[in-house]
């Protein structure tokens, strides 16, 4: 265990390198951060000397070197916009990202085991033809489409939800939550449905296709032999054996909703990180893509290393071995 | 385990449920709390804007935000009125003392937020400071030194006798000498300006506004409080603003239609309708003075060295079509720089859409079978760019000109047009001084590294008699003559299709009804919320 934590870190390490030095080798082309902070009938020269000032003008190993230096230190750069550390910037938007994709989860959860078992114990039931069709239609629909449909009908049109942001924070030793009130929580609803909207009917069928495959196993059918109660034989018997595969799935699915919080917290202007990153692009935030690049990377590895652990603690056959 | 998760499944939908079914109540519910506190601590107006202050130090950075936001917290000495006169503001008074001397009477009454009394010394200081920042030195060039001749007098120097004073007078807004003095926490000058680091005056802020910041988190929202001690008694009835930064066009309409927040801007062209139907809704909008246009490069291309081939172009381009079709009629179609309350205004040019007349200029410069070149727009910085970019694409294409088109968001679009690496690029422009000659200055002069004229002609349209002419107005203080050479300029390029105009952008506000939002909005984009009025 702990040489694979110990490998585990090493990976993480050369994973951020990595994707530091390709956030630095494409962050000329995202464009130019002083022409955002000056206003437009600033002169060349002026222009020049605060880039000078910057070091945006040294050449790219350099800069690199410096990223490299400072990383080590804590401190992967520095934000244009926010003026402050990109890293507390990123960390004053990490617990708006959390809260969301957490609801999600919760969503998802309590959504996709109970729909997943029953359209695999009863394929040809109406009930489960309506929710195969649904997910369907649900993993066509865009999220964006999702979340402005959303809005028009429960804001615009029914004035039940509010449209934007995140609503009344509490702020629990600098995170701050929108869990503890009811208007963070009615904040709340929208954008956990849409950002869920895309991997809900993805677990759905995987749950339903895993079962599926588990109930025609010999072991169900000797379950069912012995006379067992059909609840014990779905839920103990055939649904744990179902679970393993769908956590390898979650733990990867994890990090594309990462990337689907992007779009959720564009739309309904939720202060995240993906809100941040967006914005950050749009500016020529530099630094700040950086560094939310080299934080997502950290997170994808994190979350992987949780996925196997608890993989071998589900299923104790498996021996990690760290080469999957 | 199953019966549980069910259990669980059912919970969380009936919560949903009740919470969708309740919220309505509750808005009841905060509406009567919302009337009862207003009672006692006076109206608030929730804004929604596409972008929110940069920082807390007005001359920081010269942006529409930035200036929207000094408008609020601070007071200019003088300030636009709807009719493009000037207001007082801090200054009651000014007269002219000679050639390159203004003197400004100051207001007596007035406190910063400090509680520190204004006096000339902060109107020499924040010149003084203006003059230092790299965002209004180019503005403040043609000004001299400020001089306090009492405590309420003060006299602003120009270099040479220049005509737009109190254009400019209108970008002083007097920051508090004795709080923005001294060092901080951090032994740094607090009256430095800085850019991309913390600083005092980027967290702190002492105007003799409205508004004072009471609670800031940048990019997520702004409050500000009324200033209790703000000398004019005639101002407005709202008490508190809470500014939220909304970007997305779609979201930030919602959030107006569903009642989140009372005041918008900008409107986006495809709501405009939505909005204008709605009975609990004001919309107002107003022709703006941002014109967009094209530039010809005629360094990198050499037909259009050739003046029939500009043009054909100009006759080529349906620039009305463009307004009602693209635009959806919320722009104003433009056949020269400077919208009609500019002193250039040129009634004689017209606009010029005539394909016929197009072919016939491109058989007679020798192109009857037209050419390829190549162009570049924005997608992200003027209202539809990519759509506008495109129409003109497929106009060309009807004189047989083949134009390969690539649009790019902002960021990366001001290095590629600087650049220029493109035979046709679009720019926009609003004069920071609300006067034409800044357009020529920046768009058409001779492109000069030394002087910096002719920073963003892409075109390198070149035409000395237009440079004299531009720097004659400069210290040409007669108005009627001024105007005359205004119009001589326009005149000059409009017969050399120096560029190709397409139209000026509208403004656009929206609010709900129970306000005097028509009131406050002016051509200059910078709303009066301190004379805001909510029934």
């Amino acid at each position: 265990m702990f040489a694979f934590i110990v490998r585990r870190i090493a990976q993480a390490i050369i994973v951020m390198l990595v994707i530091g030095f390709i956030g630095f080798a494409i962050k000329q082309s995202f464009g130019d951060p002083i022409r955002e902070i000056t206003g437009i009938s600033v002169s060349v020269e002026e222009r020049t000397k605060i880039r000078d000032e910057l070091g945006l003008n040294d050449p790219f190993m350099v800069q690199f070197g410096r990223f490299i230096k400072g990383a080590a230190h804590g401190d992967i750069g520095r934000s244009f916009f926010y003026k402050k550390s990109a890293l507390e910037v990123i960390l004053s938007k990490a617990p708006a990202t959390l809260e969301l994709v957490f609801c999600s989860a919760i969503i998802i959860v309590l959504f996709s085991i109970p729909l997943g078992i029953y359209s695999a114990i009863k394929p040809r039931s109406i009930l489960s033809r309506i929710i195969m069709g649904g997910s369907t239609l649900g993993v066509s629909i865009p999220v964006f489409l999702t979340a402005i449909l959303m809005i028009y009908i429960f804001s615009v049109e029914l004035h039940w939800l509010p449209s934007y942001g995140r609503g009344e924070t509490i702020n629990l030793g600098g995170w701050r939550t929108g869990l503890l009130t009811l208007d963070g929580l009615k904040h709340l609803i929208m954008p956990s449905i849409a950002l869920s909207s895309i991997m809900l009917p993805l677990f759905i069928r995987l749950i339903r296709s895993e079962m599926m495959e588990v109930l025609e196993n010999d072991y169900i059918k000797y379950a069912w032999a012995k006379g067992l109660t059909p609840r014990r034989v779905w839920i103990v018997h055939a649904f744990k054996n179902t679970l393993l595969p769908v956590i390898t799935v979650g733990g990867v699915q994890l990090g594309t909703m990462i990337a689907f919080t992007i779009l959720t917290e564009t739309v309904f202007q939720w202060q995240g990180m993906g809100f941040m990153f967006i914005e950050a692009v749009e500016r020529g935030d530099a630094p700040l893509m950086v560094a939310y690049l080299v934080v997502v990377g950290f997170i994808f590895v994190i979350v992987n290393t949780l996925v196997d652990v608890i993989y071998g603690l589900v299923n104790p056959q498996v021996r990690i071995t760290g080469q999957k | 385990m199953k019966r549980s998760l069910v259990f669980l499944a059912l919970v969380a939908i009936l919560a949903l449920g009740l919470i969708g079914c309740s919220s309505d109540k509750k808005e009841e519910a905060t509406a009567k709390q919302e009337t009862a506190e207003s009672a006692t601590v006076g109206k608030t107006l929730k804004l929604a804007m596409d972008a929110d202050p940069v920082s807390l130090d007005p001359q920081v950075q010269l942006s529409g935000g930035m200036m929207q936001y000094a408008h609020m917290v601070f007071d200019p000495l003088v300030r636009w009125a709807k009719d493009g006169s000037f207001e007082p503001r801090l200054a009651e008074s000014w007269e002219q003392v000679n050639a390159t001397t203004m003197r400004f009477h100051l207001r007596k009454d007035v406190k910063f937020h400090s509680g520190n009394p204004l006096t000339a010394e902060d109107v020499v200081w924040t010149l003084d400071r203006i003059k230092s920042s790299p965002d209004f030195k180019g503005l403040f060039e043609p000004f001299g030194q400020a001089v306090a001749v009492d405590d309420y007098t003060v006299d602003i120097n120009t270099k040479k006798p220049y005509g737009l004073l109190l254009n400019m007078a209108t970008y002083i807004f007097p920051m508090d000498k004795k709080f923005y003095s001294g060092k901080d926490e951090s032994g740094k000058d607090k009256a430095a300006i800085i850019k991309t680091g913390p600083s005092f005056a980027n967290s702190n802020e002492s105007g003799t506004g409205k508004y004072i910041v009471a609670e800031r988190e940048q990019g997520v929202r702004t409050i500000f409080k009324a200033f209790p001690q703000y000398w004019d008694k005639n101002s407005g009835n709202v008490e508190t603003i809470i500014l939220t930064p909304i970007k997305n066009d779609a979201t930030r309409v919602a959030a107006l239609l569903s009642g989140d927040v009372d005041f918008i801007m900008p409107v986006p062209p495809q709501d405009l309708e939505r909005i204008g139907s709605t009975e609990s809704l004001d919309l107002v909008t107003m022709s703006g003075s941002r014109i967009i246009t094209f530039q010809l490069n005629q360094k990198r291309f050499e037909p259009f060295k050739n003046l029939k081939v500009r043009q054909a172009i100009v006759y080529a381009t349906d620039n009305s079509g463009i307004v009602e079709k693209v635009m959806k009629g919320f722009a104003t179609v433009a056949s020269q720089q400077g919208p009609k309350e500019f002193a250039s205004y040129n009634a004689e040019l017209t606009p010029r859409y005539d394909l016929e007349k197009a072919k016939q200029l491109m058989k007679e410069a020798g192109y009857a079978d037209g050419f390829e070149c190549t162009m570049i727009a924005p997608n992200n910085r003027y209202v539809n760019d990519e759509k506008i970019a495109e129409a003109f694409v497929s106009m060309l294409g009807k004189i047989g000109i083949k134009v390969s088109l690539k649009t790019m968001p902002k960021a990366q679009y001001w290095d590629q047009f600087d650049a220029q690496v493109a035979d046709i690029e679009m720019i926009g422009w609003h004069p920071d001084t609300e006067d034409s000659a800044n357009y020529t200055e920046f768009l058409l002069m001779c492109p000069n590294k030394e002087t910096g004229y002719g920073q963003y002609n892409s075109g390198n349209y070149c035409n000395p008699e237009v440079d004299a002419m531009t720097i004659q107005t400069q210290t040409e203080t007669d108005t009627a003559k001024r105007s005359a050479l205004l119009q001589k300029i326009e005149k000059a390029l409009y017969d050399d299709a120096a560029f190709v105009p397409l139209h000026w952008q509208n403004l656009s506000w929206a609010s709900k009804n129970n306000m005097n939002t028509e009131a406050i909005v002016n051509v200059q984009n910078f709303p009066y919320f301190g004379d805001l009025v909510i029934k």
